[in-house]
């Protein structure tokens, strides 16, 4: 009887079973849209006034794909600059004095102003052909997704736990071996959910990036982004209904198709001492786990990638192994030496910027800038107070609820994937028919795409609430403005910070695209530096878009420094629970 | 077959220990020259409070940490980086949490590249000898902590070192699985079936070192250096009630609650003011304190406690005892006498002190007694504002102490002068004030 069970188990072992061949159809789907693609991105560039985008609705499918293929090649173009740009700012003392601050003011620098360069660069690269503007399509996707990713693995290697560092060195792996067998693991659960947050924030630039004009030069790209831009051409509601649909459908297919899975997977990694009590599934993953010949097809690659992992290579190892050995001690004369350079680079820098600026522009343009950017500023504040007296309270409502929660906190970060070009047919109408100031009603637009961090951050902050805390305040009949004040607004203060802090980064982007809205023929301005770098962009005047991003970088990091990194201490000091 | 085998394995020569801060200043040594020796087939156990250096000197032993001064050397070869020959014990366990049991044991051996087909077949054979059979495929946070640990054993064994370093490894375990862990041990060690020379273990537990070691070397603290060695001659296994094993234990507590000039008060209470600001206070409750103080009070001790009885029926390591017994010491309302520890007459009247009364005798006892608190009323009373930065009196800590004491003085006093109402403090703006809130 036993051998009987081993046989009939043997055999179904060996046939390929139901699971496989979904699994194998969907790979094989993957592979025919990836080669269907590369024949539409070698093609010759399309001349200026050919159209290369329809608004047929059988067409969506195929432009979904070519947009999601560009946001995956901009995501492993963010992995590889993470693995190489992060590592070395942690594992070099004197590279991370140059490379973090410079991270740091790219991430707060309006990306969106800078695809006026890059889009020319990148056609001047490859002139004629396509792949110029894929190119640049592909850069500003990647340049909104690389540096909270970045960032976010170079904080996870400073802070790789000391007693497993020990057992790394105590066991002598060389800078290869720990990287692979600590270093990268244990940074896998941070980069994992920013590399998701940075794919929904990626949408944004993809609707900005596929349909371009600088100056004479026009590029439009088969996509969802470009499907978008002519439908707001032509004000075709319909089309613009059909985008956001196509769109939903796509990031429900990647989030349960690729990321559910990772994540499920990722919870490995995590340090910590018990078993969590919620555990991630993924019914891809369980999927993938009760496919035989998938699985084993992972097996040898699984074991050849573990012994390319050990590998005796030898790396710089990190800058903060605590065992700095005499010869070792960082020397002040070529510290000094290094911190000339890096500022006699940057002046050099900072000087062909204003000689640039200074080709045209002159005092009056840099003073009517600065005024501009106060009034974006101005608009920022306004609406991020606006977005947080409205939210907040909503979303502490559905936080201490855990099943509304669970339910609403996916939607919300769904919601901010949606680009706010979506709505400039509404905002036109709306303007024209009731006469509205521009200055003023425009401004919604800004926090459109920015205002779900606020509500998915607070909401996890309310359902992470401790329930004692709760208990108390209602035992002792804590109600109203004291409750608030002194009970649920603390709690999720760190939270919220986390949330307002992207959503602020994202409303300075945004004012590039939202404070100056075409749909049909009409065009609607608001007065700010996003409308005027928009406008500088759309007449290809390079001086002028310089000196609108450097003001609005300044002002934004000016901002961040003196209000948010301040507050956000601050919380992270008292109010952390 | 003994005698050839008793050769010296390890040496280590004056070793200086000393940490820059971050602006390259140095500060009070953590290790002064300490030396010391292991043959083959010891066991030793380093015996210390937290702070006497016992980690670090175990990490320059291994390699991790290079010493400031001194040299280790390992069967005559001196030890310049992680050292091939030890292999180390983590209290903390240290499995790397994405691989799994087998994974764990075998990472060390992957790294050095012994080719695939042996490294499995020791992984097993080591998982085999510490009992872990049928938890191969399991990862560590599945386990319990007895079942960690001994991955962390069989990860050291595995290497097949001349040296066991063990940092504190039962001391994160509850009571049973840390016994049963040891009896293990010592049942493997004693029929030679795992292939080290030499067991080099840190503790702040007495009854382990006796239990386990054969010689049991005092660490004293700030600096640390070795105050004393105990051979524990003792066969195994050994009998935690045998009066020769108590004997030990309270000969040890006796020479870690010595201070180098305790004979006479006069000359203790020299040393204190002569440390003056240097005096660095552990972080201890109030209410810890006046708990003390009620036990030894209260029968069966009636104002005289043996201090193993005492930590037994408190259920406090030393290293929550020693700190309660030293403050208390320091207020003058208890004494160390050898391995005792007895109420001072204030100390017996406080006992039957109501709150108020207590917080006085307390505030005044502090004032006396702590130079740091009479400096700060002090600086109070001085300045016409009567409010002082803490980061005036942190920088004056600092230069007798780390930071991470200076930090932990400073808490201390805030938390002994907030009791005693000698002085009020005011966390959002880090400053010492007479005003409580009205």
């Amino acid at each position: 009887m036993p051998q009987l069970t081993t046989f009939v188990s043997a055999g179904r072992r060996i046939l390929p079973n139901q699971w496989d061949l979904i699994a194998f159809a969907a790979i094989l789907a993957v592979l025919t849209g990836i080669a269907k693609s590369y024949h539409g991105i070698s093609a010759p560039l399309p001349a200026a006034n050919e159209s290369v985008v329809s608004l047929d609705y059988w067409e969506l499918p195929y432009y979904a794909f070519r947009t999601v293929l560009r946001m995956f090649a901009a995501l492993a173009a963010s992995l590889v600059f993470t693995f190489t740009y992060a590592t070395l700012a942690a594992k070099s003392r004197r590279a991370e004095m140059v490379l973090i601050p410079v991270l740091d003011v790219l991430q707060s620098v309006p990306i969106l102003g800078f695809l006026s360069f890059t889009v020319t660069f990148f056609l001047g690269l490859f002139p004629g052909n396509t792949l110029g503007a894929e190119l640049a399509a592909i850069f500003a996707i990647f340049t909104s997704q690389a540096w909270n990713m970045a960032f976010s693995f170079y904080q996870s290697l400073r802070t790789v736990p000391p007693d497993l560092d020990e057992v790394a060195r105590g066991f002598r792996l060389t800078g290869w071996q720990k990287f692979w067998q600590l270093e990268a693991p244990f940074a896998m659960p941070g980069l994992i959910w920013n590399t998701m947050m940075s794919m929904s924030g990626g949408w944004f630039f993809v609707v900005a990036s596929e349909a371009i004009t600088v100056g004479d030069t026009t590029i439009t790209l088969p996509g969802v982004g470009s499907y978008i831009a002519k439908a707001n051409d032509e004000g075709n509601w319909w089309a613009i209904g059909a985008a956001v649909l196509t769109m939903g459908i796509v990031i429900l297919l990647y989030d349960q198709l690729l990321f559910r899975p990772i994540v499920a997977w990722a919870a490995k990694f995590r340090v910590e001492l018990s078993e969590s009590q919620d555990v991630e599934s993924s019914w891809m993953l369980n999927l993938i786990k009760r496919t035989y010949w998938l699985k084993s097809g992972f097996v040898p690659i699984a074991a050849a990638m573990r012994s390319v992992s050990f590998w005796p290579l030898h790396l710089p190892r990190s800058a903060s192994a605590p065992s700095l050995s005499k010869s070792q001690v960082p020397s002040r004369l070529i510290d000094a030496l290094w911190i000339l350079i890096v500022i006699a680079v940057a002046a050099w820098a900072a000087w062909l910027t204003v000689s640039y600026i200074a080709t045209g522009a002159n005092w009056d343009e840099v003073a009517h800038v600065f005024l501009l950017t106060t009034y974006t500023l101005i608009r920022v504040i306004v609406l991020m107070a606006l977005a947080t007296v409205v939210w907040v309270p909503i979303s502490v409502w559905v936080g201490l609820r855990p099943r509304w929660a669970e339910a609403v906190q996916p939607i919300a970060q769904f919601l901010a994937a949606f680009p706010v070009n979506l709505l400039f047919g509404a905002a036109v109408s709306l303007v024209l028919a009731f006469n509205l100031n521009p200055n003023i009603w425009l401004s919604f637009l800004i926090v459109f795409g920015t205002q779900w961090y606020i509500v998915f951050n607070t909401i996890g902050g309310a359902a992470a609430f401790p329930n004692d805390l709760r208990e108390a305040a209602a035992n002792f009949h804590v109600h109203g403005w004291l409750w608030w004040r002194q009970v649920i607004i603390p709690g999720i203060m760190p939270y919220y910070i986390t949330g307002a802090i992207t959503a602020t980064g994202g409303s300075w982007n945004a004012s590039i695209v939202a404070e100056y809205v075409k749909w049909k023929d009409h065009t609607v301005v608001a007065d700010g530096v996003g409308s005027y770098i928009a406008q500088a962009t759309d007449k290809g005047d390079f001086p002028k878009i310089v000196l609108g991003v450097a003001v609005m970088s300044l002002f934004v990091t000016i901002f961040n420094r003196l209000f948010w990194r301040r507050l956000y201490a601050y919380a992270e000091r008292r109010l952390r629970l | 077959m003994l005698d050839p085998a008793i050769t010296t394995l390890l040496n280590v020569d004056k070793v200086t220990q000393v940490f820059q801060t971050g602006s390259g200043e140095t500060r009070a040594p953590v290790l002064s020259e300490v030396s010391l020796s292991m043959k083959t087939g010891e066991i030793v156990a380093l015996l210390g409070r937290s702070g006497s250096g016992k980690s670090t000197l175990l990490r320059i032993i291994s390699g991790l940490t290079r010493p400031t001064q001194g040299t280790v050397t390992i069967s005559g070869e001196p030890v310049v980086g992680p050292a091939k020959d030890v292999a180390m014990v983590f209290q903390s366990f240290a499995l790397f949490p994405w691989l799994d049991v087998l994974d764990n044991v075998e990472l060390g051996l992957r790294a050095d590249n012994v080719p695939v087909d042996e490294t499995r077949k020791r992984a097993l054979k080591a998982i085999d000898t510490i009992g872990l059979d049928g938890f191969e495929s399991a990862y560590p946070k599945e386990l319990s902590g007895g079942m960690r640990q001994r991955v962390g054993f069989a990860r050291a064994l595995v290497m097949q070192p001349k040296i066991l370093l063990m940092d504190e490894p039962f001391s994160a375990l509850d009571v049973l699985t840390a016994e049963t862990l040891r009896t293990d041990l010592l049942d493997l060690w004693q029929e030679g079936r795992i292939p080290i020379k030499a067991i080099l273990m840190v503790t702040h537990n007495i009854e382990e070192a006796v239990l386990m070691a054969d010689r049991v070397l005092v660490l004293s603290s700030n600096p640390g250096r070795i105050a004393s060695e105990i051979p524990v001659t003792l066969p195994h296994p050994r009998d935690r009630l045998d009066p020769i094993f108590r004997e030990l234990v309270d000969r040890i507590y006796a020479l870690m609650t010595q201070r180098p000039d305790t004979t006479k008060p006069a000359a203790r209470e020299a040393a204190a003011a002569a440390m003056g600001l240097g005096l660095a206070l552990p972080r201890v409750s109030t209410n810890s304190l006046a708990g003390m103080l009620e036990e030894i009070a209260a029968p069966p001790y009636n104002g005289k406690a043996d201090l193993p009885h005492l930590a037994d029926s408190l259920q406090l390591e030393i290293d929550e005892l020693f700190p309660l017994g030293e403050t208390l010491q320091l207020l003058r309302l208890a004494e160390f006498e050898d391995a005792d520890i007895k109420l001072t007459p204030l100390g017996q009247r406080f006992v039957d002190m109501d709150v108020d009364q207590r917080k006085k005798v307390f505030g005044d006892q502090v004032l006396a007694h702590i130079p740091l608190a009479s400096h700060i009323k002090r600086v109070l009373d001085e300045r016409p504002s009567h409010r002082a930065p803490a980061t005036r009196f942190r920088e004056e800590l600092e230069d007798y102490m780390s930071e991470d004491y200076a930090e932990r003085t400073l808490r201390a006093i805030i938390n002994l002068g907030r009791y005693g109402e000698l002085f009020a403090y005011d966390e959002n703006s880090q400053t010492f004030s007479y005003e409580n809130p009205q």
